[in-house]
């Protein structure tokens, strides 16, 4: 519900407004002539962001959420824009940069190629879901560690990316780990160092 | 003064910010009623928008204003700065949105903001223009003839036989091409700008100088610069990028003034090929002479680089061989070609990287020529003092560097004859190069608080951009004071902490730094005047005395210590040469068959004074190697000259290094403090991390080939066709 009202802010009194008088139904039922006479009028606006968003219930971190989007929204969109959890990037917005990496249903996905729709009844767990309370997860504390990163801003995807990487079993030597973390850029250059995170977390065995 | 032990490995301050996610970058901040702009691009070279549809823009659902050359609203600061008359190109001020004109492809025609990014994604799409188009130049190759020496930098001269090059009995001529590389921080870059009332801007903002965004912003638009927050607390890498306020950044400003709404410009990674700069394209010639027996006796280094039509961008490509070795003729020359381009802007390792590539690629050529060894070439030809400015080093370990890094990667051990080793089908090579950086120190202004909990909170408006900038001042501040990491704490990217200079050429640590070593020297005074000292680690009554922090405050009717020092380096500064020295050493693998290059292995020494930080500097070694991989094989921004405009403008295209084209990179630190560039010791690291490094990897190839490749980036085709 906390999320619906959230939503609904976001997209401006007007929306709101126009939600208490109407529903989704009367608006889907309008016939288009009426339609332009709103838009006419300046209500085009309200009428296409009720008619245009759909309900989306994804469990983010463990917590479900319940909005109302349109299908364009990307996932990485809803992340950062909407839900504030800005700890996943956006780095180019066209799967080349792997910066918004998240796990839906524990497998590593570019965010920004995921229409956010599309994780219906999903788990996705962001950077900010990864570490257990004030205790980070053993990839975060590795990345530290070894200082895996610079600016910091490619860091929560190769970190959730990494973590995939072990998991998948494509982390048994570093040559290994190069190639399977080769779609997350990391421009300040800290390969050698998040390779050496990896390959320490690996050894380690803690389970990630 | 000074701190004269060796400093421990720290993990970084903000790391744990890092980790979790909880680090906010400019586009981060939950700023209510935010709105969102997105441009649109011209997709002419040079010319003039002659009509521009808005309309379906302006009625589509969200959207609050579209902006364009018609309707824009003026930015008082940007009728009256500047002199177009005094550049050599002659151009006039690019002002954007301020007028039909089109200088360069991919210069926005429209700001559109909406309620939503989608929204204003959308509506962006439906603005739609003609243009009258007009004949463009982009092709730096083409218009050599529009060379012009820039009003900042002259040519320079040294020795009575100029011709020495030309008539020496061991002669080379050759040119060396460095493309147009583009920054490519992995944030993308832009502005969220809101204000209260007309005269109150804040910001938040991707930039390596608070301060400079501050000055640029309140001159835009005539407002006190008090008046100007800029918020810039974690950067999503810069090198060079954030040297300046864009345009588009300013004219986002404009129109949260206009529309009484914060707005949030995140800009397209397309759109950062031309409008936040680039490295520019460079041709260079460098004629060479030695004797038989391997002395330089004269150096020619002529560099060409484009820059805008409307500004005249310089850097320094030829100045490291005015001093690089002991040569007693040496002649340069820098010029520039305006072309219809965006402007460039410094890219890390700036002009030097560029420079270095070809007199350290040239300085190899010629050792083969003499029959020496690279290394006992650059030996025999050794400057002890800087033969540019006859002044001493401040410090020059180099002997040591190249003694460290040679006996590291094995250079004795190898066949110094050109394509004489392999590995299995591979062709093996090494090859090594020097890179060299102004050890600069700015003026740099820092606060410093003690509370009464005994913990230290030190601020100054500085930025960092990756390399580490709180881990490196909280260092110094706990070797000054002794007080533990956990209880100091180092506050930047806020305009109104004392001021700073911006993060570039590598003086972040030299300048701020020593702001804080004497800001904490000063609290130091405060305290014994008080009666307490710094002692193990925490604030004790001094010797005699018997209150403690909290008792002194309380009776002085406080709740903390405050203090505030400047700091700037004194005579000291003119007196020496001061440099940081790097010195590379690449091993390369190339395929015959494929002209495939890997670099299998590097060692990275650097000289660069009494090292503050070592986890976070040997990182910044690392990431400048990495670059130094672009550079040498694969960065390339590529412009179809018919149309003016980059056909590889995205991170699929133009190939940065990823993990699998990076090895196990060696960094060597000399550590040896340098004696007079600032309390510390220090030098600076970010540049000489990168320069030179495309010419170790160029000289490997050579090795591994017998082919020599002087234009960048060094790639199958080029290795294939050679
Ligand atoms: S932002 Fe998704 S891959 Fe770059
Ligand atoms: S840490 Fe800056 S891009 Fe990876």
């Amino acid at each position: 519900m906390d999320d619906q009202l959230k939503n609904e802010e976001h997209t401006g009194t007007s929306r709101r407004s126009f939600l208490k008088k109407s529903s989704l139904i009367t608006a889907l039922a309008l016939t288009p002539d009426p339609v332009l006479k709103a838009a006419e009028k300046g209500v085009d606006e309200q009428i296409a962001s009720a008619i245009e968003t759909m309900p989306l219930n994804v469990m983010i971190n463990g917590v479900k959420q319940s909005v109302r989007i349109e299908p364009r929204v990307t996932l990485l969109d809803l992340l950062r824009e909407r839900l504030h959890l800005t700890g996943t990037k956006k780095g180019c917005d066209h799967g080349q940069c792997g910066a918004c990496t998240v796990h839906v249903d524990g497998e590593r996905v570019n965010s920004c190629l995921t229409l956010a729709l599309t994780t219906e009844g999903r788990e996705v767990t962001t950077i900010e879901g990864l570490a257990d309370g004030d205790n980070l997860h053993p990839m975060q504390e590795a990345f530290l560690e070894h200082d895996g990163f610079q600016c910091g801003y490619c860091t929560p995807g190769q970190i959730m990316s990494a973590v995939c990487c072990i998991r998948e079993g494509h982390a048994s030597t570093p040559e290994e780990v190069r190639e399977y973390m080769s779609g997350n850029i990391c421009r300040c250059g800290a390969y050698s160092n998040i390779v050496d995170a990896i390959m320490d977390v690996k050894q380690g065995g803690k389970k990630v | 003064m000074g701190i004269d032990k060796k400093s421990e490995p720290l993990n970084r301050v903000d790391g744990r910010a890092k980790v979790t996610g909880k680090a906010k970058y400019f586009a981060e901040f939950e700023v209510p009623g935010v709105t969102f702009c997105v441009m649109v691009t011209s997709a002419i070279t040079r010319g003039t928008v002659a009509t521009i549809n808005t309309k379906t823009a302006e009625r589509a659902p969200g959207v609050l204003a579209v902006f364009t050359h018609l309707n824009m609203p003026a930015i008082p600061g940007w009728a009256e700065q500047g002199n177009n008359s005094k550049l050599p190109s002659g151009g006039e001020k690019y002002r954007m949105l301020g007028s039909n004109k089109i200088l360069f492809n991919g210069q926005p025609i429209a700001l559109v903001i909406a309620d939503t990014l989608e929204r204003a994604q959308h509506a962006a799409s439906l603005v739609t223009a003609t243009y009258n188009k007009a004949a463009h130049n982009t092709d730096l190759l083409k218009n050599k003839e529009k060379a012009a020496m820039p009003p900042r930098l002259g040519d320079y001269s040294r020795g009575t036989d100029k011709d020495a090059h030309n008539t020496a009995p061991v002669k080379l001529k050759a040119d060396y091409t460095v493309p147009v590389e583009v920054h490519n921080p992995m944030e993308l870059a832009g502005i969220l700008a809101f204000w209260e009332g007309d005269d109150k801007l804040t910001v938040y903002a991707k930039t390596q100088g608070v301060k400079s965004t501050q000055r640029t912003l309140a001159s835009a638009f005539k407002i006190d610069e008090k008046n100007v927050q800029v918020h810039s607390e974690f950067v999503g890498g810069g090198f060079g990028m954030g040297l300046r306020t864009w345009p588009q950044e300013v004219a986002v400003a404009a129109a949260a003034l206009k529309l009484k709404k914060p707005v949030k410009l995140v800009m397209t990674r397309e759109q950062m090929f031309t409008l936040v700069g680039y490295r520019p394209y460079t041709i260079q010639h460098i004629s060479m002479g030695a004797t038989q027996d391997g002395q330089l006796t004269g150096i020619y280094h002529e560099a060409t680089a484009e820059t805008a039509s409307y500004d005249d961008f310089t850097e320094g490509a030829v100045s490291m061989t005015r001093f690089m070795y002991a040569c007693p003729n040496v002649t340069t020359k820098y010029r520039i070609v305006p072309l219809d381009r965006g402007v460039p802007i410094w890219m890390r390792g700036p002009g030097e990287a560029t420079g270095a590539f070809a007199l350290e690629s040239a300085i190899d050529e010629m050792a083969y020529k003499v029959n020496m060894d690279p290394l006992q070439f650059r030996l025999k030809n050794f400057a002890e003092t800087d033969p540019e400015r006859n002044k001493p080093f401040s410090s020059n370990n180099l002997k040591e560097a190249y003694q460290l890094g040679s006996e590291k990667i094995g250079w004795a051990k190898r066949n110094p004859a050109p394509a004489s080793m392999k590995d299995g089908e591979w062709l093996v090579g090494y090859g090594m190069s020097t890179g060299v950086f102004g050890a600069h120190r700015g003026e740099s202004t820092c606060r410093a608080q003690l509370n009464t909990d005994g913990t230290l909170v030190l601020q100054s408006a500085t930025s960092d951009i990756g390399p580490g900038t709180s881990t490196a001042m909280v260092q110094i501040a706990h070797e000054v004071t002794g007080l533990p990491i956990e209880k100091i704490r180092f506050e930047l990217g806020n305009a109104a902490f004392p001021p700073s200079g911006s993060q570039g050429g590598s003086a972040t640590v030299s300048s701020v730094g020593s702001a804080v070593y004497d800001v904490c020297t000063a609290l130091k005074g405060i305290l014994t005047e008080a009666g307490l000292t710094f002692d193990n680690g925490a604030v004790k009554p001094a010797a005699g005395k018997s209150d403690s922090l909290q008792d002194v405050l309380s009776k002085q009717n406080k709740t903390f210590f405050e203090v505030t020092k400047s700091s700037k380096g004194g005579e000291e500064q003119g007196k020496y040469s001061m440099y940081s020295f790097s010195i590379h050493f690449a091993e390369v693998r190339v395929h015959p068959g494929t002209g495939v290059v890997r670099v299998k292995r590097v060692v990275t020494v650097a000289d660069s004074g009494r090292i503050v930080s070592p986890k976070t500097a040997a990182s910044q070694m690392i990431g400048g190697v990495t670059g130094g991989i672009g550079m040498a094989l694969t960065e390339e921004g590529v412009i179809d000259h018919r149309f003016g405009r980059f056909v590889n403008n995205n991170l699929a295209d133009y190939h940065v290094p990823v993990s699998a084209d990076v090895p196990h990179i060696e960094t060597i630190f000399i550590d040896k403090p340098d004696p007079y560039t600032n309390p510390m010791g220090s030098k600076g690291m970010g540049e000489i991390a990168l320069i030179g490094f495309s010419a170790a990897v160029a000289n490997a190839v050579y090795h591994a080939t017998g082919k020599r490749i002087r234009e960048l980036p060094i790639t199958p085709d080029k290795v294939l066709s050679a």
